[in-house]
């Protein structure tokens, strides 16, 4: 059988998203292509959790276009995932989570089975298989959503602040999971609220305010030295994050 | 007050004596009231989770319909089902009318509106929640209205315990649309109500009693099974 095309690149063309009134994102024209870890950061109220939803498809442009290389077919497993910041976990086993996700998915069978326990040791929590979800710790729940995503290993991946409620050494292990998940072909693309993890992760960063896309410019570049006075207001901490 | 009393030592010696009339009585009320609920969760469930996660024009007048629903009147559904069912009426060729059997249909058509309007309560509050990881993963709304359900099945237990009290509890219909003929269609509150009328209460209370102890017991299980539930998953 021959292998899908790819989805990406994905692209976004003038995208304007308007909610009771409010113009919550402007005109939004990028693209994103396979490889570079995107990180995505911008003040309090940028549009930033908004635009990853308007690229997952959770919410629809009110004018301009998403568009994908070569889009999902209704009814076909997806290709593309999200990790929310609060995981949204079922009332069963973890196991039973990740296998919930790849019966939605289309996979079944010995596969299935496969996959799912390869998934929570991806993550370690291998031991942890038999366990109810909903009952563990916040940051065992977060690691349990990325072994879900790793269980699916889509295209592209988007993040939402998934290390905003977590301790150190939870977020260092969310941490680690992208990466293995980035090493393994998943294009990544991050919003966050943490400079330090916008250090560690990100090729590339988007700066958006107030629903445009001020900047995009190579992590360290960004980081060093941002084009826009927003940037670096937001960088010097005087911008509400 | 000594009749009372009387009544109620009379009740108690039928119980514990386990007389064979009390018992049919009582068994035949669980049936058709457990049947009810069973008929009235296979489409009230469904149908109210459908409700819950879907979205058309005339949603809301749907909603509100089914809440208006849950305060029918007993002795209307009778009514109905009992003209449904006359020998003149369109469905008369069934020959069910004054068996246990048009009780069933006409409680399930009591607290399947109920149910359904419970379910979409509680469903849409889990949709709310679920909503975006569940479309996330490419679930479809009917795919999403089932793992809801199954999801929600312990809070749905208080749903179906308010279906079967009030399945139970009712007379109307199942006085209409039964008859309440003896050792056929008679069960604990059509026997209440006939009893007391005639003056025969230790019957009445004896049932009256059991009737209170079925609706604590079961209402005491649901909660150890919810708060059970709720610790152990969540």
């Amino acid at each position: 059988m021959r292998a899908p095309t790819s989805l990406l690149p994905l692209r976004l063309e003038a995208v304007v998203f308007e909610t009771a009134g409010r113009r919550i994102i402007r005109g939004i024209s990028t693209t994103f292509r396979r490889g570079a870890r995107t990180v995505i950061l911008g003040p309090n109220g940028a549009g930033k959790s908004v635009l990853l939803r308007l690229c997952h498809g959770l919410l629809t442009p009110t004018s301009g276009a998403v568009t994908w290389n070569a889009p999902e077919l209704p009814g076909a497993p997806r290709r593309q995932a999200m990790v929310f910041q609060r995981p949204v976990l079922l009332r069963r086993s973890a196991l039973d989570n990740i296998r919930y996700a790849l019966k939605v998915s289309g996979i079944r069978g010995r596969e299935h089975e496969d996959r799912a326990f390869e998934a929570l040791c991806k993550v370690g929590l291998e031991g942890h298989a038999d366990r109810p979800a909903r009952v563990m710790s916040g940051g065992e729940q977060q690691r349990l959503a990325m072994a879900r995503v790793w269980a699916l290993r889509p295209e592209i991946l988007f993040l939402d602040e998934p290390t905003a409620s977590l301790d150190p050494v939870a977020t260092h292990e969310i941490e680690r999971v992208i990466l293995a998940l980035h090493e393994a072909g998943t294009k990544i693309v991050m919003v966050t609220h943490n400079l330090g993890q916008a250090r560690r992760l990100a090729d590339e960063i988007l700066f958006l305010y107030h629903g445009r896309l001020l900047e995009r410019q190579p992590a360290h570049q960004f980081l060093k030295q941002p084009a826009s006075s927003e940037a670096a207001r937001f960088l010097e901490g005087e911008l509400p994050w | 007050m000594s009749t009372i009393g009387e009544a109620a030592a009379q009740a108690l010696a039928l119980v514990t004596a386990g007389d064979p009339k009390l018992v049919a009585i009582v068994l035949l009320s669980l049936r058709v009231s457990l049947a009810a609920v069973v008929f009235g969760a296979l489409i009230g469930l469904p149908f109210g989770a459908w409700l819950a996660v879907t979205d058309f024009p005339g949603r809301r007048a749907v909603i509100v319909m089914l809440n208006a629903l849950m305060g029918l009147p007993s002795v209307v559904v009778g009514l109905v089902v009992y003209l449904l069912l006359s020998r003149a009426g369109p469905l008369g060729s069934w020959g069910i009318l004054f068996t246990p059997t048009a009780m069933v249909i006409a409680q399930t058509i009591l607290i399947a509106p109920t149910l359904a309007a419970l379910s979409q309560q509680v469903v849409a509050d889990g949709w709310g929640e679920y909503r975006e990881q569940l479309r996330s993963l490419g679930e479809t709304r009917l795919g999403a209205a089932m793992t809801l359900l199954w999801d929600l099945k312990f809070s749905l237990v208080t749903i179906l315990l308010a279906g079967f009290g009030r399945a139970a509890s009712e007379v109307g219909a199942v006085m209409i649309v039964g008859g309440n003929i003896d050792g056929v269609t008679r069960v604990m509150t059509t026997t209440i109500a006939l009893e007391t009328s005639k003056g025969d209460l230790p019957l009445a209370l004896a049932l009256g009693l059991v009737l209170l102890t079925i609706v604590l017991v079961v209402n005491a299980g649901a909660y150890v099974v919810k708060e059970t539930a709720q610790h152990r998953y969540g």
